[in-house]
């Protein structure tokens, strides 16, 4: 799934940098992510996973790092189950 | 000017002694107003009662004064005088950073001690040239080498700058990082220069003295705040800003009110028997400044909830709810002072009677322009792109 991430941001051009050269860990905000950008992001990931974000997972520690999104969607996805 | 140094025990209660300071505000208004200058007799009034460090927390001695009661003296000074009144708004927008951020960082917290001792007025510099209004992003960028940084800045607005004691300055967080990825650095007087580079002859909110200087700076590389401005920005400064200029609009558009009021009364007791034209409007423009402060009211008590958790203070969902509280008060407050003129007539238009509520309206105009209500609704209508309105009454 973390590769799925990773290819949106890239498809997207959510950030500026390469994502190939951020961690699973880095701060996606200290890579350039904005707060415009990670809305359309949010709603990219809605779209490709099939899922909503609940409101309280709307906060910026929810789109902090890849690590930290995956944690999310994989929450929604087993939910779901 | 020397202070007198008091307990925080021989002190009056904060909302006296802004009583006492708003009367001062009250009689240089006009001439701030007229002259587009400093207010600089209230400011050392409010300096002199010791005002200007009530929300740093007792433990670095200050007073410990919750947002809502820093709200309550800009309403009772923007009553007196806009323009004071969001001076001093402005300055305690910049100390709830340093109470929300600074507590943990000696630097910072040194700093407190300091700005109780000494009363510090403290400025903002975060508009820039090629940015604009845009907060959450910059071009200047900070250099740390050998412990001491640099920092230069074409900022275009910083209020009264040329009277401030120290700068809480926006920038990059080193020069190869990106333009979201902000530091904010306090700069005290001594630190920096400023070379003036606009003027400030503006329609209204004139003696606010917003001029824009070339700020060139240096210092030890700990007066850098630890956190990201992109988390100061949304913890603390977002909700400050709104809620304490709701605060001054609603001081402003509550004097408005009270002239209006006050004319329509001496029409009913000239004709007695008879309710005047402008009563109508009154109960009409009353309704709307009730409105305007359960909005205000609102706001605050949102904030104060969220408080307990820096996850409620970073969602999407408070985010919107500030913005609204925003774009809300500064359209009613417009409306409020437009409607005070249209009861106080001629008498109201005019610079020299009791009703006057020209300064009022001049002034209420800045609120829709100061961080554009049209970039605050394009940010919000983004967010809402994925955020849905809290629809319970209480939660």
């Amino acid at each position: 799934m973390k590769d799925r991430i990773r290819k949106l941001i890239a498809d997207r051009k959510v950030i500026a940098v390469d994502v190939n050269s951020l961690s699973d860990s880095a701060d996606l905000y200290e890579a350039g992510l904005s707060s415009f950008a990670s809305i359309q992001f949010m709603l990219a990931l809605e779209d490709a996973f099939d899922v909503e974000f609940p409101e309280r997972m709307l906060t910026r520690k929810t789109f902090a790092s890849i690590e930290a999104i995956d944690r999310s969607l994989s929450e929604l996805l087993t939910e779901r189950v | 000017m020397a202070l007198p140094s008091r307990t925080i025990e021989e002190l009056r209660a904060p909302a006296e002694r802004m009583r006492a300071v708003a009367e001062i505000a009250a009689r240089h208004s006009a001439d701030v107003d007229r002259e587009g200058r400093f207010p600089r007799e209230a400011i050392d009034a409010l300096k002199a009662e010791r005002l200007m460090a009530v929300m740093i927390p007792k433990r670095f001695g200050g007073e410990g004064l919750s947002l809502l009661e820093v709200a309550e003296l800009c309403t009772i000074l923007g009553q007196a005088c806009g323009s004071t009144a969001m001076v001093y708004a402005m300055h305690q927008i910049k100390a709830s950073s340093l109470v929300s951020h600074g507590g943990e960082s000696p630097w910072h917290a040194g700093f407190m001690r300091e700005m109780v001792a000494e009363q510090y007025l403290l400025a903002s510099a975060t508009t820039e040239g090629g940015i604009g209004g845009d907060l959450r992003n910059s071009l200047c960028a900070v250099e740390v080498k050998d412990g001491r940084f640099t920092l230069e800045k074409d900022a275009t607005v910083i209020s009264y700058g040329l009277y401030a004691d120290a700068i809480l300055v926006t920038c990059r967080r080193a020069p190869d990082a990106q333009s979201s990825d902000q530091s904010m650095v306090v700069v005290k007087q001594g630190d920096y220069s400023l070379a003036k580079t606009t003027g400030w002859d503006t329609l209204g909110m004139r003696g606010t003295c917003s001029e824009g200087f070339r700020l060139v700076s240096s210092g030890d590389a700990a007066q850098i705040f630890p956190q990201p401005f992109s988390e100061i920005a949304a913890q603390s400064m977002l909700s400050a800003s709104h809620i304490l200029w709701g605060a001054v609009w609603f001081g402003i558009a509550a004097d408005a009110v009270a002239r209006a009021q006050a004319y329509v009364r001496a029409a009913a007791r000239k004709q007695p028997g008879s309710v005047p034209p402008g009563a109508l409007r009154l109960a009409e423009v009353v309704a709307m400044l009730q409105d305007m402060k359960a909005s205000v009211v609102a706001g605050v008590v949102r904030y104060e909830a969220a408080l307990k958790s820096p996850d409620e203070l970073s969602s999407i969902g408070f985010a919107v709810e500030m913005n609204n509280l925003k774009v809300t008060t500064s359209q009613r407050g417009a409306q409020i002072v437009t409607h005070a003129m249209l009861i106080t007539g001629l008498s109201g238009s005019k610079n020299d009677t009791p009703f006057s509520v020209g300064r009022h309206l001049r002034d209420i105009t800045s609120a829709a322009i100061m961080i554009s209500n049209d970039r605050i609704l394009s940010n919000t209508s983004n967010l809402l792109l994925v955020s849905r309105f809290d629809t319970s009454l209480v939660n």
